[in-house]
């Protein structure tokens, strides 16, 4: 009986305890001593696991590391946690991961209803469709009547009925899977007509399939897909530090700060680089994070463009041309702008 | 006599100590839900169900949902316009369509190899013996992949899939003929219906069974002549990227009913068996040497009475379908809880979404249990219950 009591008391400690944290995760994080990171896991080039190492890699990861790197000094101090696209929301809804890099789309709905917070855009993505080659579909506006396979919960979902209303097609059948890799070998064996996702994914699944060149991702783009990472709503010392991460890869590599030539950025006389890199100046504490935050992040990870290439570069086998997209830098016409570090 | 004190007395301490406990056990539930709603609330996301007459904007690829269509109410495939509680009742439609069809295909299929378990036959008897071994073994899951990519999707895509007796089978599903009302509905509607309500008298009241099933034949026959083809068959044809015409069976529909049946079978093959092993040896030899043939003797003997034994478990297994067919998002087949994931994601209600599908779940299964607590009061022993 006494012990029974015992228990109940624990157990509603316990969860008092849990309800009534207020206390910003950054110092959850910081008391861990490492950073739970929610990644795909199963997107080639974004997020997958190496087949050699057995480690997790891609673009989205190398953000996780980034944010281990400046909070740590370490960017192997993360706990990875593939999630699936239904259960990334539910992921940070719950606190199971810190945050979550995991090609996701930012949209009103989530960013209100759902209830997280976006960072930074890291990617900016476009839905596509991929078919078959011998099924000689040319473009999009070919596929009436088609079956198309997408996975659930995602923004591809949705775009893509949105796009059979518009055009008012009339027996078209969207199929949706857990994952991506049901959809994909769903699509394989024939079960749909064609696949929809990023086109990003399109790119890094297309590459994984056993005859590539059997495989076409039709022209048209079918949606804007800013793909960013998120994390709690009402937290903003957390999303602050975070935001600004992502933000110094992108004004790492505006001032041509790369892992190489770090060294000598940090001995420079200019005033920019010396407040940027924590040489001078209070920029990274008023974040809560270390001073020379930034400077860790070029040391172990690499400005925005070093990440992308190696990911995403022509070396790599998903190469996803940047030159001139939305993903470069916007002195060269792209997107990819970061606020003034100041 | 000597009072007890009251904190001595031993049934008083007993009720405290209920009291006690059903306090603690409640204000911990209490606790958790506010906790969980305070939670919630601290991070902008309120409780609220009324997302559920907002719209859905997703499709689902098969399955009905009701809707109100001018003023009248009827089942029609749903549209991305309906709203979500739409899409859960698609779900819920779906869950029951393929229950409904296991609960009925894996009786017969469990009947026939827990018989065949018992038969003389040797081969009958080592088939029925390896099927059980086999499928009883190895999880569900696996084997709902196995028929859904190993099986099913080898099957020739549409354009090369041969066509049998108006039939396509192919990777897309099985299409068959099937008969859809014609110009002459309308009139031959009243016959039909006359004819589904005698189904049923006749059904639950055998005395007057063979005049009900008579004239319900009687009023289908002359309604059909009245009315003048009031039922056409279409056949179904490929067009284009799809198939039109007939019913299908989608592949992911065929996948989970194939591997709920097969797999709740094994389990059912056992029951009958052991049922039928447990009636003395006796009824058999009575029945023989009355004259009855082994058939005869099964139906009107063994069966009757092994139902008493089968009918208790059987229930379980029903439930187990039933909850097993969750099992179906693996497959991207779109029951319940699978639509319920899309919901989940797409509205960011998943709390108050799995509130609603543990709510189906549960009333499915107690609707479930009290059927088959029902037969089982008509089949038990007259004076054996309660």
């Amino acid at each position: 009986m006494r012990k029974g009591l015992v228990y109940i008391a624990v157990l509603v400690l316990a969860l008092g305890a849990l309800g009534m944290a207020q206390k910003s995760r950054m110092d959850v994080v910081k008391e861990r001593g490492k950073l739970i990171c929610g990644v795909n896991g199963k997107a080639p080039g974004f997020g997958y696991v190496d087949e050699k190492t057995g480690k997790y890699v891609g673009f989205d990861v190398d953000f996780c590391r980034a944010a281990a790197a400046a909070l740590f000094d370490d960017p192997e101090k993360v706990e990875y946690v593939p999630l699936t696209a239904k259960a990334r929301f539910n992921a940070i809804q719950t606190g199971e991961v810190d945050v979550v890099f995991r090609n996701t789309t930012i949209t009103t709905s989530r960013d209100g209803a759902v209830g997280v917070d976006f960072l930074p855009v890291n990617f900016y993505d476009g839905q596509g469709v991929m078919v078959k080659k011998d099924s000689g579909v040319k473009s999009v506006y070919e596929l009436e009547g088609a079956t198309v396979c997408t996975n659930q919960g995602t923004t591809t979902e949705k775009n893509w009925t949105d796009f059979v209303r518009a055009q008012g097609w009339k027996g078209n059948k969207l199929l949706t899977f857990e994952s991506f890799d049901k959809v994909f070998n769903a699509f394989l064996s024939g079960r749909c007509d064609a696949v929809t996702t990023d086109k990003s994914g399109l790119v890094g699944w297309k590459a994984k399939a056993p005859d590539p060149n059997a495989l076409v991702i039709l022209p048209e783009t079918l949606s804007k897909e800013p793909l960013a990472g998120f994390t709690f709503q009402n937290d903003s010392r957390w999303k602050d530090a975070l935001t600004w991460i992502v933000y110094a890869t992108i004004q790492a590599e505006e001032f041509g700060i790369t892992q190489k030539n770090l060294g000598q950025a940090l001995k420079s006389d200019k005033p920019a680089f010396k407040r940027f890199l924590g040489v001078e100046g209070t920029l990274g504490k008023g974040l809560g994070l270390p001073n020379d935050f930034v400077a860790r992040v070029i040391k172990h990870v690499g400005n925005y463009g070093e990440i992308y290439d190696r990911h995403l570069g022509p070396n790599s086998p998903f190469y996803i041309p940047r030159k001139g997209s939305l993903n470069d830098l916007y002195t060269r016409g792209g997107l990819m702008y970061s606020p003034p570090f100041r | 006599m000597q009072r007890v004190p009251f904190y001595k007395d031993v049934r008083v301490l007993g009720v405290l100590l209920q009291v006690a406990v059903s306090l603690a056990v409640l204000g911990a539930l209490f606790f958790l839900g506010y906790t969980a709603y305070r939670g919630m609330i601290a991070r902008g996301i309120p409780f609220t169900f009324s997302f559920l007459t907002q719209e859905a904007g997703f499709t689902i690829s098969e399955g009905k949902t009701l809707a109100i269509e001018h003023g009248r109410i009827l089942l029609r495939p749903f549209q991305p316009s309906d709203a979500y509680w739409q899409a859960f009742f698609t779900g819920v439609y779906n869950t029951l369509r393929v229950s409904l069809a296991g609960i009925v295909l894996t009786t017969v299929l469990g009947v026939l190899v827990g018989v065949g378990r018992l038969s003389s036959n040797w081969l009958v008897n080592r088939l029925a013996f390896a099927y059980v071994e086999l499928v009883r073994n190895t999880p569900l899951l696996v084997q709902m992949f196995f028929w859904y990519f190993g099986a099913i999707l080898k099957l020739p895509p549409v354009r090369q899939a041969s066509e049998l007796f108006g039939m396509i089978v192919s990777q897309r599903g099985l299409f068959v003929p099937w008969p859809v009302p014609g110009p002459g509905w309308s009139h031959f509607a009243p016959f039909f219906w006359g004819a589904v309500v005698l189904l049923f008298v006749g059904a639950f009241w055998p005395r007057a069974r063979r005049y009900a099933w008579g004239l319900g034949a009687l009023l289908l026959v002359g309604g059909y002549l009245i009315a003048g083809d009031p039922l056409v068959i279409s056949v179904p044809e490929k067009r284009g990227f799809r198939v039109v015409g007939g019913a299908q069976l989608s592949p992911e529909f065929s996948a989970v009913l194939l591997s709920l049946v097969v797999y709740t079978a094994s389990y059912i093959a056992e029951i009958v068996r052991g049922a039928i092993q447990s009636l003395p040896k006796g009824q058999w030899e009575a029945a023989y040497s009355l004259g009855l043939s082994p058939g005869q003797t099964l139906r009107l003997v063994i069966l009757p009475q092994a139902m008493r034994i089968i009918v208790p478990p059987l229930g379980n297994q029903y439930l187990n379908l039933t909850k097993n067919s969750s099992l179906a998002i693996a497959v991207g087949y779109p029951d319940l809880f699978n639509v319920y994931g899309t919901i989940a994601n797409q509205s960011g209600r998943s709390l108050e979404g799995i509130l609603i599908v543990m709510g189906v779940y549960l009333a499915l299964s107690l609707t479930i249990s009290a059927l088959v607590n029902l037969y089982n009061r008509r089949v038990a022993l007259r004076g054996a219950g309660r």
